[in-house]
């Protein structure tokens, strides 16, 4: 990051009686960056979002927004607004009411409150609601005013803990555009909790994935994506093959293997360190790997058998048994060639790119 | 089998049945109070306002009623104050004791009125306490709390904590938190407490009569004149009084109550 920190996150712990909800968190999160709390519910990233806005204590460490300490200041002395995941909109108030809610404590005067008020309104699309009570609003609509309500308050920091996840797909699709336009426009930092990958893939500069009340990896959605850390983060976003090798050499930058079946394949470590190559564990994503069709070469090729195909809609998700192996690939195929009629029990050949494999601390 | 009566018939008249057996001797109050007769019994004799026009011009009944407004009001206001409290805690807080702490809220529920009655008059007078309508009051909160505890935590439960970490996070304190979101959504759930309590307290006998010294309550009044047969008539029209006026005041609480919930709901 080359902007200055807005929260730093120093040393965490969350402790619930004997149960270690956060473990030596450690973070820095940059003034503008839009940056996710990603992971299984659970994992702590709740928790942690919380802690920076102030409804929960951190047991041990200490967090710092804007070069300052947190340590018992409460949520209404923060620079920070949260969206709240079931958006708490109060239904009493109007719509215009719930936005102005905490402008009332700043007494603005009615004009520049009234002028704040449909500023809000209008950032967020909702101009014509503001008469409408908070109980009469659709899921999308008290996403948005819960939004604004926040956003009015100029925070330094907006937190939003899984603003989207009760919005049906194709609204949902929607408002992870809008809101990393409305991050980019505003420029302030975004702090997103969310347990959906792709959210966080699309939406964010940089992703914490976390696991158990730790966070196994901090960084640009496509390292994470093509590079992860560990085989726990593999996992967690998308698909992943994963081989294991018997001759796994670290030369340097670099890496090889034998994989059984495949053949003798190179990588780069890619700024890791594996510590102990026995344990470690080779990746290829299945959309690396390709069907090589009636007709065509390619080199190297994997010969295999289909053992399972699930369609997708635009693609195709094969399960390929390699020949006189113990070993499955899954390959994803778009469907622009046929790849959801090839019949299973069917034989296949498959190959790479060379660059695709991956290497991770099991 | 087509002789006998559909289930649905035989729950219609167990239906009838059970209304009219619970009704009919309330029914009858207001029928013999206007009854121009000192012995309240059929035939109805003539049509006649006397037994209400004497009520006017009754002091000690006048003066019964008045005490029992002032305890009423004053224990239905402390029970639903302090139930908020206890509420809140119940359904906000984890803390140590917790549970004997609700259940000892909840124990008036099951503990014999009268041993109550017994033990705080004990009490009170060995801590060297006047009897006096503040003694009443004193009594009625002890078995009002129960009730508004009830009435309150599922008020509680029944709106999301994040509202009120919202109005935190938007700069309120919680002193305004407590104004300006809690209060509000607590709204029904405050008017069925303040109702019931006040219920509670109006009709509660043994306690008042136990703690009341000299200033009777309406029941304690009413059992005193039951004595007197030529009074009965009288507390007749005093009884047909009181249950049109529960009448009006649970009507009024109830269009109150539904129209604060309707604000509430959430409609999608």
């Amino acid at each position: 990051m080359t902007t200055s920190p807005m929260i730093e996150i120093r040393n965490v712990d969350k402790n619930f009686g004997t149960f270690r909800a956060l473990d030596t968190l450690n973070a820095t999160i940059g003034e503008g960056e839009f940056f996710s709390l990603l992971g299984p519910s659970g994992c702590g990233k709740t928790t942690l979002l919380r802690m920076i806005g102030g409804f929960d204590d951190p047991s041990s460490g200490e967090i710092l927004i804007g070069g300052r300490s947190m340590a018992g200041i409460p949520p209404n002395l923060r620079p920070t607004n949260m969206v709240f995941q079931s958006y708490a909109i109060f239904p009493h108030l109007n719509v215009a009411e719930n936005i102005a809610y905490g402008l009332k404590r700043l007494r603005l005067g009615r004009a520049e409150e009234e002028k704040r008020v449909k500023e809000a309104l209008d950032q967020v699309e909702l101009s014509e609601l503001g008469p409408r009570m908070g109980n009469q609003l659709s899921g999308g609509q008290r996403q948005r005013v819960a939004l604004a309500r926040a956003l009015v308050m100029r925070p330094k920091v907006l937190l939003l803990d899984e603003p989207l996840s009760a919005l049906d797909k194709n609204l949902r699709e929607q408002m992870q555009v809008e809101l990393r336009h409305l991050q980019r426009q505003i420029g302030i930092t975004f702090v997103l909790v969310t347990h959906d990958q792709y959210e966080a893939l699309s939406m964010s500069d940089r992703i914490a994935v976390m696991f158990g009340g730790q966070i196994a990896q901090i960084a640009e959605p496509k390292e994470i994506y093509q590079n992860p850390a560990t085989r726990q983060v593999a996992d967690f976003l998308g698909g992943m093959n994963f081989l294991t090798s018997s001759h796994l050499s670290v030369n340097g930058k670099n890496f090889a293997a034998t994989l059984p079946g495949i053949g003798d394949i190179t990588g780069h470590l890619a700024g890791k360190t594996i510590s102990d190559p026995a344990k470690a564990i080779i990746g290829i994503r299945p959309e690396r790997l390709r069907i090589v069709w009636e007709g065509e070469t390619a080199d190297p090729i994997v010969t295999g058998k289909v053992a399972d195909r699930n369609y997708f809609g635009e693609v195709t998700s094969l399960a390929v048994n390699i020949e006189g192996q113990n070993q499955h690939l899954s390959i994803v195929e778009t469907n622009d060639f046929g790849a959801d009629d090839i019949p299973v029990g069917s034989d296949i050949r498959i190959t790479y790119d060379r660059d695709a494999f991956i290497v991770m601390q099991g | 089998m087509r002789f006998l009566p559909s289930p649905r018939r035989l729950l219609a008249v167990y239906v009838i049945l059970y209304v009219a057996i619970l009704y009919f001797p309330v029914l009858l109050l207001p029928v013999f109070s206007f009854n121009d007769s000192a012995t309240p019994k059929l035939p109805l004799v003539g049509f006649t306002f006397r037994w209400y026009e004497s009520l006017a011009g009754n002091a000690a009944m006048q003066g019964a009623a008045w005490n029992s407004l002032i305890v009423g009001v004053s224990a239905a206001v402390l029970s639903t104050v302090l139930g908020i409290c206890a509420a809140r805690a119940i359904t906000r807080h984890r803390f140590r004791g917790k549970g004997p702490a609700s259940a000892l809220i909840m124990a008036p529920l099951i503990l014999p009125e009268i041993i109550i009655a017994i033990s705080l008059l004990v009490v009170l007078l060995g801590l060297g306490l006047q009897l006096s309508l503040v003694t009443v009051i004193l009594g009625h909160l002890l078995i009002c709390l129960p009730y508004s505890v009830t009435v309150l935590v599922s008020g509680f439960e029944g709106f999301d904590p994040s509202m009120e970490e919202a109005s935190r996070d938007l700069g309120e304190t919680s002193f305004g938190t407590l104004r300006r979101v809690t209060l509000p959504m607590l709204a029904p759930s405050i008017v069925s407490s303040l109702l019931v309590t006040f219920t509670i307290s109006l009709d509660e006998f043994i306690l008042a009569f136990f703690l009341s010294g000299t200033e009777p309550t309406l029941p304690v009044y009413i059992w005193g004149q039951l004595r007197f047969a030529a009074k009965l008539p009288n507390v007749l029209s005093l009884g047909s009084i009181l249950i049109a006026a529960s009448l009006v005041l649970l009507t009024a609480a109830e269009i109150f109550r539904r129209r604060a919930e309707r604000k509430m709901e959430l409609r999608p």
